[in-house]
């Protein structure tokens, strides 16, 4: 036996072929079922508040992400001095330290990251709504990188506890938290319902209407065939 | 042509993009994936089941473990502090920060816990060949919900940049339960990839319609 998914002929989705459906156990129902009878999950054959919703968190992900920058996410204390550090801050610190690497990673984590992924939540949203040159494919991807990639951010977060933990030596030296932890956790979290709200089948709606019924081929599988 | 479909038990529907698809079982090892969007519909592994149970009960196991030992220790010039894992979830504790604290011990530890007991409260029947528990379905969905949120890899990533941060003001030392979590770790993201939500879902079914 394949492991290839055959195609039900000529139709190309759930929709089309007036079914609906799950998008947590991949059954598939009649449309009109509301809920699905092997999951439990709310079927919807386009979730059409989905967009909304992206919106709602995203505004919210941006609005905590600028007193995130603003404030200081560390205050280290030792004998001689004390120092806050935003994350920006902190990172050109650790540059200036030599540790480039590390530099990096909080700068990729922290900054590049939230905002690669507000610019690129925003962009699926518009494009799902109105013409696009940005294949469909190419925009799955970009939502599964995005998908994916969000809940790195958290790290700088769990940089500060940890160091809050650990580094409580009295007057040798002390590391406490900034207000900035908790907004910049806030846009991580908040980013992250952004991108989960979004339905990723709006993206291939109306694509492949203008050549419909056409052939496709099964992917191969991948992996090693077993024995 | 297109006289109304009213067999839907053999079909499945991507996800990713809703393609229709009937499904046929690929063989053990091997994925069948969405020739549209590339997302995969199944994947299932031989005796995965048992390999998913048994590393379960190993995180509950490394879970326990790794909270009661210390995490980190460290030191300079004479003072001396160790921090364990609950320590470092609970570092923020001024006023609104302690809603962060909160999170973060969810995120690195309550969460990961709580979804392998999830996992294994779906699976265990369905290894065992029992019936199904009264409410695997919602226990599974749970369970695959809170897969954003559970955390404990990026933590330990955290550990590593935490960790050359401090290496400048004082000398460090790990605990056991560091590398308690750290293969915790390592055994939540085999069991991740064992794991084939499609086949799961219709083992819970068919078990169902058996009992
Ligand atoms: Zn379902
Ligand atoms: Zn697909």
């Amino acid at each position: 036996m394949s492991g290839r998914p055959q195609p039900v002929e000529g139709r190309l989705t759930a929709r089309e072929a007036g079914l609906v459906g799950c998008r947590r156990c991949s059954k598939v129902w009649p449309l009109d079922t509301q809920l699905c009878g092997r999951c439990g999950a709310t079927l919807r054959s386009r979730d059409t508040t989905s967009i909304s919703r992206v919106w709602a968190w995203w505004v919210l992900g941006v609005a905590a992400y600028i007193p995130a920058n603003l404030y200081p996410m560390l205050r280290t204390q030792t004998l001689v001095e004390t120092q806050e550090a935003t994350i920006v801050g902190g990172a050109i610190e650790l540059m200036q330290h030599g540790s480039y690497g590390i530099a990096i990673v909080i700068l990729v984590a922290s900054v590049l990251i939230p905002v690669a992924k507000f610019l690129c939540i925003a962009f699926l949203a518009m494009s799902s709504q109105s013409a696009t040159p940005v294949s469909a494919s190419a925009r799955q991807q970009l939502y599964e990188i995005v998908e994916y990639v969000g809940r790195w951010s958290m790290i700088d977060v769990f940089v500060v506890a940890i160091l809050a933990s650990l580094v409580q030596l009295d007057y040798a030296a002390t590391v406490n938290p900034g207000p900035a932890s908790l907004s910049f956790a806030l846009s991580v979290i908040f980013t992250m319902l952004s991108a989960q709200a979004f339905d990723s089948r709006i993206i291939w709606d109306g694509i492949e209407r203008s050549t419909p019924h056409a052939p496709r081929d099964p992917q191969p599988t991948e992996g090693s065939p077993t024995p | 042509m297109t006289q109304k479909i009213t067999h839907t038990d053999d079909l499945i529907a991507c996800h990713g993009c809703d393609a229709l698809y009937r499904v046929q079982m690929p063989e053990h090892g091997q994925r069948a994936i969405c020739s549209r969007c590339h997302t995969v519909l199944v994947a299932p592994r031989r005796r995965a089941g048992m390999t998913i149970v048994m590393l379960s009960l190993g995180v509950v196991i490394l879970v326990f473990g790794a909270l009661w030992f210390p995490f980190l220790e460290i030191s300079r010039s004479g003072f001396h502090n160790s921090a364990t894992l609950i320590d470092s979830a609970l570092a923020f504790t001024d006023g609104p920060l302690l809603i962060l604290s909160l999170s973060v011990a969810a995120f690195i530890i309550l969460i990961p816990l709580m979804r392998v007991m999830l996992i294994l409260y779906v699976l265990w029947p369905v290894v065992f060949d029992r019936p199904p528990n009264k409410s695997a379905a919602t226990a599974f969905r749970l369970a695959e919900a809170l897969r954003p949120w559970s955390m404990a890899e990026i933590f330990a990533i955290g550990c590593a940049v935490a960790l050359v941060k401090v290496a400048d003001l004082a000398q460090i030392g790990f605990g056991p339960a560091f590398y308690m979590f750290a293969a915790l770790v390592v055994i939540i993201a085999v069991q991740d990839n064992q794991m084939c939500r499609w086949s799961i879902w219709q083992s819970l079914d068919e078990t169902d319609r058996q009992a």
